[in-house]
């Protein structure tokens, strides 16, 4: 092999910093969004790289549903203290205040407040003309069709009809009054290549990644985590007790909401094992999360109202 | 790697030893499949993603579920690739989906691309970075129409390697003849083409035949398997890495000692210690450093991100480009290219657009249409437009000289899009073929409209006699284009002079360029029609060039009403250093205001196209300033204009 190819990972790699040094060459007021998950956690270290020897020149932002888990508060807090990056805290107070939960108002309605309506807002508020989110291609099929700069209406809409031919790595930063742009700078890497990465750099993850013993119950055929049970707010005590709880290894694939969030069993406790799961196991990734199954094309459908 | 490799790497410094590794990994390659419905393009990709164990679990239950829903006999793999519901509906693919699979070798991304002459431009998309192209033939039909066009396609957008897959070889009973026929056919076809290497392969999609094992089905054909040849393809051969390309994409200045130049190499290789100039300044320096997160970088190449730093302090900004003093990109603001037209809207010639190449974006011109290609025939016909999905030659001007090298030698610098300045949409994609030098051109008349873009021919750009830079250092302060821009009667003119008045008593060098005092002379030719504003903005831009390379701080009080010619004004400077104040009144207040009566006579009739009452005023999208004056005081807009300057380092504080 010619010595002046790159590795597929340091190709990756290399294809990300270019477009956020696009990014932030080109937009007034960038923002990352970062959800404590993996794929954040390396889309900070490609901001860091591409920055080098500077900072990155945008704060990160959490869309905070109060849901996470109490783990991913911890990691997010110390891991941009250590970093010393600027991190902006935002959630939809109003509906968190009202209650709004999975159990009470359903999965969509949920979502479509803490999480779509709080980024659309939260957007708004700081006058962010562009996005950075961690999103893939690979995760779902309709993210498939995704361009790597994402045009949304000023209500944040994406119309999957009308994207913008996207050529050679000539990405068109020019938008209208109120649009805004979602930016995805790991479009190409799979849920493989993330964990790769995260070996090679040495990117701390949390630990929920890892398998351990944990207390959950199983509901449609998925573990969830019994810590959410006891969240003394919702009036679930009476599932748990029409649930048998158990004990068993089991870690997360993906990070999302507690009550939405279902751990797979595994006994994947190292990086190693956690690649060679997802080698072996072949089950799509958002599998675990239950916003994904609500219809054939419910991802979809989320985007075009604005979700990530 | 032996035991005895294993300790001697080991020893090596980390940096060596990333750099051997990363060369033994696996590599990526890009690809695009193009077919048209029911070649079995979906079928094909379906049946690489489930031998190579790239299906999930869930996904390949789900569509077995579905093929026995739908009462088929084997699991239709097509369904694996449905993507948007809206095409789910329809059943055909109308946009470039993103497939990944690997193998211990390589890890692939499949553009995957609809056929259909109506999706071209999906196509042109699909396949501007692919290094390999697979065509779908279907045994059955032979060479038809869209198969032509399809290997047109490849060859226009310069991929490397192209497949051609002979599909459904069970309904033509393996046999060897259609296969020997189809290949003589499109071998004769193709040689009229520019492709490089061309390959033939016999497949079923459906059975499994020639896709990722040879078959003993058609043990005629000695060539190897689809996935085989995928694996083993020499694409590593197709970088350029003779001449050293490097479009500055941004500027690091952590602190005051450090400035570096972060882009992501084009084509060629750098070492520290080597000669190179900036584009377009023409300075010369050598390379000081190649740094990176891990360290710095004996050598850098082809792809790599990276930020370089130079022994002399010189102005680089963005849109700048670093190259070899002795291997210097074609310069030029007036050249041909192939483009694919990709919005509804046709194209309009003469009319400005944004061009983006590397990473610059200037202005430019469509100002002659040569030719498009008949997508059926693929015969040259003469046009007066571009529509949706058309394909030709052109001739383009841009607002400024640019560096490229003919897409053929180097996609990255030979490429550039087009965007329309009003709705910001990608309306075209381009291919730089190289110096547009006929006599006619030449010849051309020079009337306003046409001539107004016009570089004189024959003059070459040497660069300022004295550069920018060295003013600067002796003016102690950088020279800035501030562009006010509002309604007559908002305040522009007024802020500008104040603003000028404060500068100079702080040692500035300054001038304030207005209507007024421009066309009383250097425009008194022009009146007030579209063009002839436009022409006016021209002229007011490129003074104010002249005023900003002489070293000052000019600031432009102009209503300037068209972003279009703003957007012409702003191409003609570094990035950082075009202000755009957006002097913003309501128009009520300004026709209250009325300083000149001129409101007053455009209400009556008397003067025709006034801006805001009967000629429209297209606000800035992105300026970089807004100043309210119906809510700031002059003092206050002025302070903050100043306070501006300081933070930016444009002046001291
Ligand atoms: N007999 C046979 N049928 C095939 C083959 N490949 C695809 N098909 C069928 O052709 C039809 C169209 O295939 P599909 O993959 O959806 O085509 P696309 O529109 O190009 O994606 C389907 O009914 C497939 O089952 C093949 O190699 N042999």
């Amino acid at each position: 092999m010619s010595p002046y190819r790159l590795s597929y990972l340091k190709e990756l790699e290399s294809e990300s910093i270019y477009i956020m040094r696009e990014v932030a060459a080109e937009f007034k007021n960038p923002v990352m969004l970062y959800s404590a998950g993996k794929d954040s956690s390396v889309m900070v270290r490609l901001a860091q790289r591409a920055f080098y020897p500077a900072k990155f020149p945008f704060p990160l932002m959490h869309v905070d549903t109060s849901y996470k888990f109490p783990e991913m508060y911890e990691f997010r807090d110390k891991f941009c203290k250590e970093i010393g990056a600027k991190l902006i805290v935002e959630r939809n107070e109003e509906w968190i205040a009202k209650g709004c939960h999975p159990l009470k108002m359903g999965i969509e309605k949920c979502c479509a407040c803490l999480k779509t309506q709080a980024l659309l807002d939260a957007l708004k508020k700081h006058g962010f003309d562009a996005a950075f989110g961690g999103a893939r291609r690979e995760e779902e099929k309709s993210r498939a069709k995704e361009r790597v700069f994402s045009l949304r209406d000023e209500f944040g809409q994406w119309d999957p009809k009308n994207q913008r031919p996207e050529l050679w790595d000539l990405y068109n930063a020019w938008i209208n009054e109120g649009q805004s742009v979602r930016v995805f700078p790991l479009s190409n890497w799979t849920e493989h290549d993330i964990w790769q990465y995260i070996k090679l750099e040495n990117i701390p993850v949390v630990p929920l990644y890892f398998a351990k013993k944990r207390e959950i119950i199983r509901k449609n055929n998925r573990l969830i985590p019994i810590s959410y049970y006891s969240n003394e707010n919702n009036n679930t005590h009476s599932e748990i007790e029409n649930h048998q709880t158990e004990t068993v290894m089991c870690r997360f694939r993906t990070l999302g909401c507690v009550p939405c969030t279902g751990a797979i069993e595994s006994y994947a406790t190292t990086l190693d094992d956690i690649i060679k799961e997802v080698d072996e196991v072949k089950k799509s990734e958002r599998e675990n999360r239950l916003i994904d199954t609500t219809g054939d094309s419910a991802m979809e459908d989320k985007k075009k109202q604005g979700y990530f | 790697m032996s035991t005895k490799d294993r300790s001697a790497f080991d020893s090596l410094p980390l940096k060596t030893k990333e750099f051997i590794m990363y060369t033994k990994e696996k590599t990526l390659v890009r690809l695009v499949t193009i077919g048209s419905v029911d070649d079995g393009k979906s079928t094909l990709i379906g049946r690489l993603l489930y031998e190579t164990n790239s299906i999930f679990e869930d996904q390949y239950a789900a569509v077995e579920k579905t093929s026995k829903k739908k009462g088929y006999d084997e699991v239709d793999l097509a369904l694996l690739l449905d993507g948007l519901s809206a095409e789910r509906q329809q059943g055909i693919t109308i946009d470039v989906a993103h497939i990944y699979f690997e193998t211990p070798a390589r890890k692939f991304i499949i553009a995957d691309s609809p056929g259909h002459v109506q999706y071209t431009r999906n196509m042109v998309t699909g396949a501007s970075n692919s290094e390999l192209a697979i065509i779908l033939i279907d045994a059955r039909n032979g060479v038809l129409t869209q198969s032509k066009r399809h290997g047109f396609i490849v060859s226009l957008l310069q991929i490397p390697h192209m497949i051609v897959a002979i599909n459904k070889m069970d309904l033509v009973d393996y046999s060897e003849e259609v296969y020997q026929g189809i290949m003589t056919e499109y071998e004769e076809f193709s040689a009229k083409l520019n492709i490089h290497d061309i390959m033939f392969i016999p497949v079923s999609a459906l059975k499994g035949d020639n896709v990722v094992r040879k078959s003993n089905r058609m043990p005629w054909y000695d060539g190897p398997s689809l996935l085989h040849y995928l694996e083993n393809a020499h694409v590593a051969a197709d970088k350029n890495l003779v001449d050293f390309r490097f479009p500055v994409q941004y500027v690091i200045r952590p602190h005051l000692d450090f400035r570096g130049y972060a882009g992501r190499i084009s084509s060629g290789t750098i070492s520290p210690e080597e000669e190179i100039v900036v584009l377009p300044s023409g300075k010369n320096s050598r390379v000081k450093s190649i740094i990176t997160y891990d360290g710095e970088l004996p050598e850098a190449f082809a792809g790599q991100s990276v930020v370089l730093t130079l022994h002399d302090e010189i102005d680089v900004s963005r849109g700048d480009m670093i190259v070899r003093t002795h291997n210097l990109p074609q310069a030029g603001n007036h050249f041909e290219a192939m483009i694919c037209w990709m919005d509804e809207k046709p194209m309009v010639k003469d009319s400005p657009y944004i061009f983006k190449h590397t990473t610059k974006d200037l202005r430019a011109f469509i100002t002659k249409l040569s030719y498009k290609i008949d997508m059926n025939t693929l015969h040259r016909q003469t046009t007066d437009t571009f529509e949706l999905n058309d394909i030709g030659r052109v001739e383009l001007k841009t607002s400024l000289p640019i560096f490229f090298d003919p897409f053929n030698v180097n996609s990255k610098t030979g490429s550039f899009i087009l965007i329309d300045p009003l709705t910001n949409n990608t309306v075209a994609a381009g291919m730089i073929r190289g110096v547009a030098k006929t006599v006619e051109n030449v010849l051309e008349d020079v009337s306003i409209e046409e001539g107004a873009q016009k570089k004189s021919p024959h003059i070459v750009w040497r660069g300022w006699n004295i550069p920018r830079g060295t003013r600067e250092d002796r003016n102690r302060h950088k020279a800035v284009v501030l562009w006010f821009t509002g309604y007559s009667g908002s305040g522009k003119s007024t802020i500008a002079k104040v603003l000028e008045e404060k500068l100079f008593k702080m040692g500035c060098r300054t001038m304030v360029l207005d209507g007024d005092n421009l066309r009383h002379g250097l425009c008194s030719d022009l009146g007030f029609s579209q063009k002839e504003r436009s022409e006016n903005i021209r002229r007011a831009g490129e003074t104010a060039h002249l005023f900003f390379e002489h070293g000052n701080i000019v600031a432009c009080s102009f209503i300037s009403p068209y972003r279009a010619d703003r957007a012409f004004v702003r191409s003609l400077f570094p990035t950082d250093r075009f202000l755009e104040v957006h002097v913003k009144c309501d128009l009520e207040e300004c026709k209250r205001r009325d300083p000149n009566g001129l409101y007053k006579k455009a209400l009556s009739g008397e003067i025709e196209k006034f801006t805001g009452i009967s000629d429209p005023y297209e606000e800035p999208e992105k300026p970089e300033f807004i100043l309210e004056t119906d809510n700031l005081s002059l003092e206050q807009c002025v302070e903050n204009l100043i306070l501006y300057l300081q933070k930016k380092n444009i002046i001291h504080s």
